[in-house]
């Protein structure tokens, strides 16, 4: 009774894979320009200063972006859903004192970890329920929980603070030392990246996230369970905030009321400057990561070619309008692009 | 041969189902039944309840009474997705893609074939995908994203998309609007198999011959609620419409004798790279030119680059003896020149404004005073131009996206028609308009032709282009291949040279 349209088990012939590479390339080449200006700006640094790409120099740097990657990634996750989390840097503050006061109270470094992404997840949850049922909108929402949760850690952190020497010696260890220049927590940042990448890829509810952020009606209209998507998007970012709180302490040793102050600002800058659309939909969290990579770059740049850092901030501004001019550039170019391919197509067809 | 209900089961079937949104009551105890191996169609006047009632099918809307039944068991859809997992594939009317994603993609959104520890197989994800554009005819690439496809384009991904369904049940709302003689061949010829092979079809269609064509039994729906539902076998396309109509119909194509005048649209050699090729043609006050062509051909663009929406890399465009700058749509409109795009979502109308304001946003020139806008003339003149073109409206505050397509399609027209343009492009004017308004649409365009206005008028219907139209020009494939005096003009004529089988010697311009 059922009709067989369907065409997955039939064979027809291979599509032409030289061509589809064409737009591929072309949204690539959103990153790979990110990927450029970075190694531009490193190389001119170390020109001018030889110490700069010493062992210990690229070490600091990896591990200086260690934290924003992270965190960055959880957001590209959020804000390809066209919605954003504006309380990363909080949950990250909040999950790094938790996680402090467990180990301060002797209690075992993995345990004070999945206790950071434990409740980083939770306020996920909060924020994702909000975000969903309410027909507010996220910046509004998660303005909201920015402020709550900030505030639950003023009250509850009030002026305590953890130091290193209140952390096991293992911890502290586990935060500096690494692999030749390879600092445990890139590995593992970059570990959680690739990961979330791949998801992001392969797997049904991955892509939706990106169907949703691309149309939400459409997407309610083919039957994806959008609630349960944007949920899914924001325990992922709550979780990795946590994750990055509990890194942050083990990379600084120094937590007090004030950790991840303002910090949403730099990841949403990041996941801008790395390619990923406000508008929802479109880009990667290769992109988000490059694009954490360069700002702290920047931020190590400066004062290594004896520019004052209060370029910093000017600079990073700079940076997000230049990418968002680009992207609109590139929208363009390849709206063109496709414009005459299909055009060759309907010809070489008809011919 | 008589065609009494079959006395099976129906696959899908409704039953006194009423629908209310607000105090618009768009169902009221509508029942319908659809069985296998049958094309069903709906018919009925825009706004009378028919994409509301394939809603309810489509687990989009709940019943407020009434219930759905699934093979006799009664159903509660919760959404979309527990319809789609009852084999119920919908096209909706309005194509709802994403525009990020790519084309194969959207096709396959939430069920991509699957490989080992639940990955999508984006490689069978595409190969099915040629594999389905090969079986419709499409020549689409997979992998390009949505984001740009014309409105006929979008409707075939559409089709393409509930094909690709282990349907048992196949619903679509206007799914040939925009499209052409050949493809909606194509798609007849596709659905006719998927019938054969059992599958229950319900079929929504402003144009009367394709009902003919396609189906076997025919339901009526007028204002919401339910007039008849028999065989169409012995029915004529009168009785179709007196139904629907609730009255009889007098002359589709009116077209009233006028006095053709001087070049009032010159456009010469324009070429936009890749898109459409050296197209020279005039229009002149008081004629309509009818645009022809196939999907693809290039109509769309050429009027929007006509209009400065798009930019054109070489040749000019005049309007009325006044050159037109390329890419500068308010000169165009201020040298007179009003377009009526195809795609009334993404170009035509702002969703979330209201009627009125949507109409008054051509027209501040004509309702602002010392800078300040009054809102009294505002409404005057939507209130005339919505009243004209029939559009059926609850209150003119009301929102834009809340009306049925047929009568967002009106909104669209009147916004135009308010500006008093001397040269008039129409796109697709009648897309999703009712039997009854179109011809009121077509009076209305030749009235504005016998006061002096040109008017080149682009439709993918080809009765109306024959019947409307003083001259026809056809395009191939970004190329003008035809120029055709309008008592010259036949469905051969037309055809062969839009699928460049012209005799170019003969016809080209
Ligand atoms: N979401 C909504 N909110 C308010 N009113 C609505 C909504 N959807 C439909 N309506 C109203 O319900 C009525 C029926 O609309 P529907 O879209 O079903 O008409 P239709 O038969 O499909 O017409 P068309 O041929 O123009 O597509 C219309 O009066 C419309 O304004
Ligand atoms: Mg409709």
């Amino acid at each position: 009774m059922t009709v067989t349209a369907d065409p997955v088990r039939q064979q027809p012939a291979p599509p032409p894979d030289a061509s589809r590479r064409l737009v591929d390339r072309v949204f690539k080449a959103r990153e790979l320009a990110v990927a450029l200006v970075l190694v531009l700006i490193l190389g001119a640094t170390q020109l001018s200063n030889t110490e700069f790409l010493s062992e210990q120099g690229v070490k600091d740097l990896l591990l200086n972006a260690t934290i924003l990657v992270l965190v960055a990634t959880g957001q590209a996750v959020v804000v390809i859903t066209r919605n954003v989390d504006l309380s990363v840097g909080s949950v990250l503050g909040i999950s790094a004192f938790a996680a402090g006061i467990h180990l301060r109270d002797g209690g075992s470094p993995l345990v004070a970890v999945l206790l950071a992404v434990g409740l980083g997840a939770l306020f996920g949850v909060l924020n994702g329920a909000l975000v969903s049922l309410g027909k507010v909108p996220a910046l509004v929402v998660t303005l909201g929980t920015l402020y709550i949760v900030r505030g639950i850690d003023s009250i509850w952190v009030g002026s305590r603070q953890i130091t290193a020497d209140a952390l096991p010696a293992g911890f502290v260890d586990f935060g500096h030392d690494g692999i030749w220049v390879l600092p445990y927590l890139a590995l593992l940042a970059t570990a959680v990246l690739a990961g979330v990448a791949y998801y992001l890829r392969s797997y049904h509810s991955g892509r939706d996230l990106y169907a949703l952020g691309s149309s939400p009606e459409a997407a309610r209209l083919a039957g994806i369970p959008v609630r349960a998507r944007i949920m899914t998007a924001y325990v992922l970012c709550g979780a990795l905030a946590g994750l990055a709180g509990a890194l942050y302490l083990a990379r600084f040793g120094n937590v007090d009321s004030a950790t991840g102050n303002g910090y949403e600002l730099t990841v949403v800058s990041a996941v801008v400057v790395g390619g990923v659309a406000f508008t929802g939909g479109s880009g990667t969290v290769y992109g988000a990561a490059l694009g954490a990579l360069l700002l702290t770059s920047i931020n190590s740049v400066l004062p290594a070619i004896g520019v004052s850092s209060v370029w910093v901030t000017a600079i990073n501004g700079f940076l997000l309008l230049l990418a968002i001019a680009a992207d609109r550039i590139l929208a363009l170019r390849v709206a063109a692009a496709l414009r005459k391919k299909a055009a060759r197509t309907r010809s070489a067809r008809h011919a | 041969m008589k065609h009494p209900e079959p006395e099976t089961t129906p696959v899908l079937e409704l039953e006194g189902v009423s629908k209310s949104f607000g105090a618009v009551r768009a169902l009221r105890g509508v029942s319908l039944r659809l069985y296998a191996g049958e094309a069903h169609a709906l018919a009925g006047e825009n706004g009378a309840g028919k994409s509301t009632l394939i809603k309810v099918l489509a687990g989009v809307h709940r019943p407020d009474t009434g219930t759905v039944l699934l093979d006799g068991e009664p159903v509660g859809f919760h959404g979309p997705a527990d319809a789609r997992d009852a084999g119920v594939a919908v096209i909706y009317q309005e194509p709802t893609l994403f525009p990020d994603l790519s084309v194969a993609e959207n096709i396959f959104v939430g069920r991509q074939p699957r490989r080992s520890f639940g990955r999508v197989d984006h490689r069978a994800v595409r190969r099915a995908t040629a594999e389905l554009f090969e079986r419709l005819g499409v020549d689409l690439d997979p992998d390009r994203p949505a984001r740009g496809l014309s409105i006929a384009d979008q409707q075939l991904v559409e089709i393409a998309k509930a094909l690709s369904f282990d349907a048992r049940v196949l619903i679509m709302d206007e799914p040939t609007a925009a499209l052409t003689g050949s493809e909606v061949a194509r798609l007849f010829g596709v659905v006719r198999t998927l019938r054969s092979q059992g599958a229950a079809v319900l079929f929504i269609s402003h144009r009367l011959e394709e009902i003919f064509a396609l189906c076997r039994r025919v339901t009526t729906l007028r204002d919401g609620a339910l007039i008849s539902s028999e065989p169409l076998e012995g029915l004529s396309e009168d009785d179709l419409v007196r139904r629907m109509v609730g009255r009889d119909l007098d002359d589709l194509y009116p077209k009233q004798r006028t006095e053709i005048g001087e070049v009032a649209l010159g456009v010469r050699r324009l070429t936009r790279e890749g898109v459409f090729t050296d197209v020279s043609f005039e229009v002149r006050r008081g004629e309509i030119v009818g645009l022809a062509g196939l999907v693809g051909a290039g109509r769309s663009e050429l009027a929007r680059a006509v209009f400065g929406v798009d930019r054109f890399d070489g040749g000019e465009v005049e309007v009325l003896g006044r050159r037109l700058r390329t890419g500068a749509p308010s000169a165009a409109m201020a040298a007179g020149l009003a377009l009526v795009p195809e795609d009334r979502r993404a170009q035509g109308l702002v969703m979330d404004m209201s009627i009125e304001r949507n109409i008054g946003l051509t027209g501040f020139a004509a309702t602002t005073r010392a800078g300040l806008m009054n809102r009294a003339a505002e409404r005057d003149r939507a209130v005339d131009w919505a009243v004209r073109l029939q559009v059926k409206y609850a209150r003119l505050a009301h929102v834009v996206g809340t009306l049925s397509g047929g009568n967002q399609q009106k909104v669209v027209l009147a916004k135009w028609l308010a500006t008093s343009p001397q040269v008039l492009i129409v796109d697709e004017p009648t897309r999703g308009i009712d039997v009854g308004t179109k011809a009121e649409v077509h009076r209305l365009l030749s009235s504005l032709a016998a006061q002096g206005v040109a008017v080149l008028m682009i439709s993918s219907d080809l009765p109306e282009i024959l019947g409307m139209a003083d001259r026809v020009l056809v395009m191939h494939e970004g190329r003008l291949t035809a120029e055709i005096p309008g008592s010259e003009a036949t469905e051969e004529a037309v055809m062969a040279a839009a699928t460049g089988r012209a005799d170019r010697g003969r016809t080209a311009a």
